[in-house]
C-alpha cells in the first residue's frame, strides 16, 4: 500500500485491545488461567467470563494467518497431514498453525485449550473441527451442546428451554469442574447488561450507512468494527467505550459530509451503494478492498457482520433471563436463521440503506454460507428488483483468490450498475 | 462526412472488430487469432474490418448491379478472397524468410538437409494455397494465416524423413511468432489491384481451358457468366476504386471489449466489460433477447438481459476451461483434426459417450482410453460436445435460466454439434423458446461495443434501435 494507514482513536483502543488479548493468552500458563477455544457464531463469551477463562476462536486465528500471508504454508501442512483439499481452509489453516508450533499473530504461542466449547452447531465442519483438536490435545474437555435451526423462522420456548437445559446440564457443570469456579449468575448478568449496551451501539453504527455519502464501509471496515464485540470483548466496560467513540468518530465524519477511510485515505466520490452477502476473502483482502473503493463502491451493509449475532432486528441480550438470553443468542446467529429471514433481512438492509446491487460472494469452502447463496439471489433480484452480481473466492486459501477474474466480474457489475443508475435518471426525469 | 465508430473485442482466442455506421449497421468486420502481441491482434483485426467497410461501400455503389447481374455476385466474392490471398502472400513472403533464417541458425547435423526440405515444403505449399484461395474460396473459410500455413506445413512435415520431423517443426515455431506478432501495412488499393490482376489471369485461363478443373454444372454457369463479362465488372469496379479507396473511414468513438481490453491503447472511458458489450450486441441484433449465452475461447457467460440490452445479471465460468471453446480446441488436437472438423464429425454420431471428467485436460486421457476400447469417434465426440453444453447450462442455470428469447453467441456459436445439445438442452429444461443464432454471432462484443462507442457511452442511453446486418 502506497500510503500509511490512516489510524483513529477508535483504531489505536481497539488495537490496544486486541494485543492485551494475545498478552493474557501467552501468560496463561504463568497466571493459571484456563483456556476455552471456541467458534465466533454462537460464542458463550459472557458466560466463559462469569469463569474467568481466556478465549481463543480458532477461526479468527486463521484469518489472522491470511491477512499476515502465512496460510498457505498452515494449508499446505494440513493437507500433509492427510486433510483434503476441499475441507474448510479455516481448519485447514488452524489445523496447519497448531501442526507449526501454535504461534499467535503477536508472535507469541498460543496456549493449548482446556475446554473445546462447540455452542453452534449450524456449521457441521464446526464439530469435526473440535474432533480434530481432541485428537491433538486428549486433555482438553470438549462439550458440545445442540443449537436448533430456526427452520420455521422462529425460536419457539420450547427451542429455548432445550438449550437452557443443555447449558445448565452440561456447559455450566462442565466448566465448575474445568476452572473450580462456581456459576455466579449475578456475575453473568452484569456482562450480559454491558453485552446490551454494546449490541445497542453496534446497531447505531452500522445503521450510520443510511447517511449519504456512508460514512463508514460495512463490510471491509465493518469486520473491524465487530472485532471487540465477537473476540471476548462482549460484555465488558472496554467494549461499550470502544463502540462509544468509534460512534462518535463516526458521527463526526457524518458532520462533515465524509466517506468511508479506505488504507488509501478517504474515499472520495460514493459512486455505488451495495449490500454484500458471505465472507470477505482475507488473504487478498486489501487488494479486494482497493477493487471496491477505486470504483467508488461502498458497502451499506453486510451479511458477514451478523455472523457472530443479528442485532438488527431489536433482539438484545436480557439480563432479567440470562440463559434463556444466551439460548437465544446461539440460535440467532446469521447463519442458523432459515433462507427466507436471511432474505428478508438482507432485503431490509438494501431498502433501509437504499443500496445500488447486491452482490454475493460466494467461498469455496464454506458451506453454512454457500447453501442456499444463489436462490437467494434470485428470490432478492425478484422481489426488489436489484441489479445482482456474484463473485467467487475462499476465505485463507491464496490459490482461490483470482484477482484478475473477481476484478472482471466486478467491473462488469460496475458498469451494469452504472447502467441502471443511468435509466433510472431517465425515467425520473421523464415522470 | 460519415461518422464511423468501432467496436474491438479482444477475445482470449480471437479478436474481432465491428465497424458501424451511424445508424447501428455494421458495415465492416475483422477477425484475426490473438497472439502475444495484443495491440497486433487488434490492430490486424482492425484494418480487416476498415477493407471489409471498404468493400461494402463498393458494394453499396454497384447494388443495382449486383442485385441484378450474376456475374457481379460471383466477382466481388471472388475478388474479396484473392484479395486475402494477396495478404497472404506477403504475410507468407515474410515467414519463408524467417523460416529460411531460423534454419541457417540450425546447429543440427543435418542442417543443409532440414533447409532442401524446407524448400521444397515452401515451394509445394504456397501455389496450392493460392490455388485453394483463387478457385475454392479459401479466404471466406474464416481461417488465419497461422491455422491456413500450419495446417499445410505439418501435414508435409508429416510425410517427411526421419530426423528432419523435429528441427522443421521447431522451426516453424520459433519462426511463426515474430511473423505473427509484427505489423504489415498493406495499402488497400494497391491490394485490390494485384487482385484483380490474379482474377484477369484466372478468368483468362478458364476461358482457355474451363475443363481444367472438375466441378458440378450450376459453377461452370456461374463461372461462365463471369469470365465472359468480367470486364465489365472490372470496369464497374476501377470506376469506383479510387474514391472508395481514399475514403475516410473515420472513426468518430471506439470502444475497446473482451479478455484482453485493459491491454488495449484506449483511453479509460473506451473500454468496456464484454459481459455488457456481448449483451448489448445479441440484443441488438435480437431485441427480444432476454437470455444469451456467450461461449468464447476461455469463458462461458450466461447473461440475462432487459427490454433495453442492459444486464441485469450474469455468471461466468471460474476456475475451470471445461465448457468454453479452448476444450474444444485441445480435443481437436488429441484427434489431430482441425477445429472446424469437430462439429460436423461429432453429427455423424450414432449416440453420445458418456464423459466422466469434468476436467479438459483428462477428458484427453479419457478419450484415448474410450478409443482403445473400440469406441467410434463420432460417438466420442458427440460426447464431447454434449459434456460442454452440460457445463454452460448449468452456468445458465446458477444465472437464472433461459428466458424467451434466448440468443447464443460467441465463436463456440459457429459449431453446429453444440448448437444441436444447446437447443435440445434448453428445449428439455425451459419449454419452447425461441433461439437465436446469427451468422455474426462471433462479432456479437465487438458489435455492442461499437454500438457503445456511438453512443459515447455513458452521456447518452441506450436506446432500442435495432441493428441491422448489412
Amino acid at each position: 500500500m502506497a500510503q500509511e494507514a490512516q489510524k483513529e482513536k477508535s483504531m489505536i483502543i481497539q488495537k490496544e485491545m486486541v494485543s492485551g488479548l494475545f498478552n493474557d493468552l501467552a501468560k496463561a500458563k504463568e497466571t493459571g488461567k484456563k483456556v476455552c477455544y471456541t467458534f465466533i457464531p454462537g460464542n458463550l463469551s459472557e458466560l466463559i467470563r462469569v469463569f474467568d477463562m481466556l478465549i481463543v476462536y480458532p477461526e479468527i486465528n486463521a484469518l489472522q494467518s491470511a491477512m499476515r500471508k502465512k496460510s498457505a504454508t498452515y494449508i499446505k501442512e494440513a493437507e500433509r497431514h492427510a486433510h483434503s483439499e476441499d475441507v474448510c481452509t479455516y481448519v485447514k489453516c488452524d489445523v496447519g498453525m497448531m501442526l507449526k508450533g501454535n504461534i499467535g499473530p503477536t508472535g507469541e504461542k498460543i496456549p493449548e485449550p482446556d475446554v473445546l466449547l462447540l455452542s453452534y452447531t449450524g456449521c457441521f465442519t464446526f464439530m469435526k473441527w473440535f474432533e480434530t483438536l481432541k485428537r491433538e490435545y486428549p486433555n482438553a474437555e470438549v462439550i458440545m451442546i445442540h443449537t436448533p435451526y430456526q427452520e420455521n423462522a422462529e425460536m419457539t420456548p420450547q427451542m429455548t428451554q432445550y438449550m437452557v437445559k443443555q447449558l445448565k446440564e452440561v456447559v455450566i457443570p462442565k466448566f465448575e469442574k474445568v476452572t473450580g469456579i462456581k456459576y455466579d449468575e449475578a456475575k453473568l448478568k452484569r456482562h450480559l447488561e454491558l453485552s446490551a449496551e454494546a449490541e445497542d451501539w453496534i446497531t447505531k453504527i452500522f445503521d450510520t450507512t443510511k447517511h449519504r455519502p456512508s460514512p463508514i464501509d460495512a463490510y471491509f471496515a465493518g469486520v473491524y468494527y465487530i472485532g471487540p464485540i465477537n473476540i471476548g470483548f462482549r460484555g465488558t466496560q472496554q467494549a461499550v467505550d470502544y463502540y462509544k467513540e468509534l460512534y462518535k468518530e463516526i458521527m463526526l465524519r457524518v458532520e462533515q459530509g465524509l466517506g468511508p477511510i479506505t488504507p488509501e485515505g478517504e474515499m472520495k466520490e460514493e459512486k455505488f451503494r451495495l449490500v454484500v452477502e458471505g465472507p470477505p476473502n482475507w488473504t487478498n483482502f486489501r487488494e479486494f478492498w482497493k477493487i471496491f473503493y477505486d470504483m467508488g463502491a461502498v458497502i451499506v451493509a453486510s451479511s458477514y457482520t451478523k455472523v457472530g449475532g443479528v442485532y438488527d432486528m431489536g433482539w438484545r441480550h436480557d439480563p432479567s433471563r440470562p440463559l434463556e438470553a444466551l439460548a437465544e443468542y446461539c440460535m440467532n446467529c446469521y447463519t442458523n436463521l432459515n433462507l427466507p429471514q436471511r432474505v428478508d433481512l438482507l432485503a431490509k438492509c438494501i431498502e433501509d440503506y437504499e443500496a445500488d446491487g447486491y452482490l454475493t460472494n460466494s467461498i469455496k469452502s464454506c458451506n453454512s454460507f454457500s447453501a442456499g447463496q444463489l436462490g437467494m439471489m434470485r428470490e432478492i433480484e425478484d422481489r426488489l428488483e436489484v441489479p445482482v452480481g456474484f463473485i467467487e473466492s475462499d476465505l485463507v486459501d491464496p490459490r482461490y483468490f483470482s484477482y484478475s477474474n473477481i476484478k472482471n466480474r466486478l467491473e462488469s457489475y460496475f458498469q451494469m450498475l452504472e447502467q441502471r443508475k443511468l435509466i433510472k435518471a431517465h425515467e425520473a426525469a421523464e415522470a | 462526412m460519415s461518422k464511423y465508430y468501432l467496436g474491438i473485442d479482444l477475445g482470449s482466442t480471437t479478436s474481432k472488430a465491428v465497424i458501424i455506421n451511424d445508424k447501428d449497421e455494421i458495415i465492416g468486420r475483422g477477425i484475426t487469432n490473438t497472439r502475444a502481441n495484443y495491440k497486433v491482434a487488434a490492430d490486424i483485426a482492425r484494418e480487416e474490418a476498415v477493407y471489409d467497410a471498404r468493400f461494402t461501400l463498393l458494394s453499396n455503389r454497384l447494388k443495382h448491379d449486383l442485385e441484378e447481374k450474376p456475374e457481379f455476385k460471383t466477382y466481388m466474392e471472388d475478388i474479396r478472397s484473392v484479395f486475402q490471398y494477396r495478404q497472404f502472400k506477403r504475410r507468407m513472403d515474410s515467414l519463408a524468410k524467417m523460416l529460411r533464417y531460423t534454419v541457417s541458425q540450425f546447429e543440427h547435423d543435418n542442417k543443409d538437409e532440414v533447409a532442401a526440405k524446407l524448400e521444397e515444403i515452401l515451394k509445394d505449399i504456397e501455389p496450392k494455397i493460392r490455388h485453394e484461395f483463387l478457385f475454392e474460396g479459401l479466404g471466406s473459410k474464416n481461417q488465419f494465416f497461422r491455422d491456413i500455413v500450419s495446417e499445410r506445413y505439418n501435414q508435409q512435415v508429416a510425410e517427411s524423413a526421419k530426423g528432419l520431423f523435429e528441427p522443421l517443426m521447431l522451426a516453424f515455431d520459433k519462426s511463426i511468432t515474430p511473423v505473427e506478432n509484427e505489423m504489415v501495412q498493406f495499402n488497400f488499393k494497391e491490394l485490390v489491384d494485384e487482385a484483380m490482376k490474379e482474377l484477369d489471369v484466372k478468368y483468362q485461363a478458364l476461358l482457355r481451358s474451363p475443363e481444367t478443373v472438375k466441378k458440378e454444372d450450376w459453377y461452370y454457369a456461374e463461372l461462365n457468366a463471369v469470365a465472359n463479362n468480367y470486364k465489365n465488372v472490372e470496369t464497374s469496379i476501377k470506376e469506383h476504386i479510387d474514391s472508395i479507396a481514399n475514403d475516410d473511414i473515420h472513426i468518430t468513438n471506439m470502444v475497446g471489449t473482451g479478455y484482453g481490453r485493459a491491454l488495449l491503447p484506449f483511453p479509460e472511458d473506451c473500454i468496456k466489460s464484454e459481459i455488457l458489450c456481448h449483451a448489448f450486441g445479441a440484443h441488438a441484433v435480437f431485441p427480444n433477447t432476454r437470455t444469451v449465452l456467450d461461449i468464447g475461447g476461455q469463458d462461458t457467460k450466461a447473461i440475462q438481459v432487459d427490454s433495453h440490452g442492459l444486464v441485469t445479471s450474469f455468471h461466468m465460468n471460474d476456475r475451470c476451461a471445461a465448457g468454453c471453446g479452448r476444450y474444444l480446441g485441445y480435443i481437436a488436437d488429441e484427434f489431430n483434426i482441425s477445429l472446424n472438423e469437430l462439429g460436423p464429425e461429432a453429427m455423424q454420431a450414432d449416440k453420445e459417450t458418456t464423459i466422466c471428467s469434468t476436467c479438459t485436460v483428462f477428458a484427453g486421457s479419457e478419450v484415448r482410453e474410450l478409443l482403445n476400447n473400440g469406441e467410434k469417434r463420432p460417438n466420442i465426440l458427440a460426447g464431447l460436445h454434449k459434456a460442454i453444453v452440460q457445463r454452460a447450462m448449468s452456468l445458465i442455470a446458477r444465472s437464472g435460466g433461459v428466458k424467451n428469447e434466448f440468443t447464443f453467441t460467441g465463436g463456440v456459436a459457429r459449431n453446429q454439434a453444440v448448437l444441436k445439445y444447446v437447443s435440445q438442452m434448453v428445449k428439455d429444461s425451459y419449454g419452447d423458446v425461441t433461439m437465436n443464432i446469427h451468422t455474426d454471432s462471433i462479432f456479437m462484443g465487438a458489435l455492442g461495443g461499437a454500438m457503445f462507442a456511438r453512443r459515447n457511452i455513458s452521456t447518452h442511453l441506450p436506446d432500442q434501435k435495432q441493428a441491422v446486418t448489412a
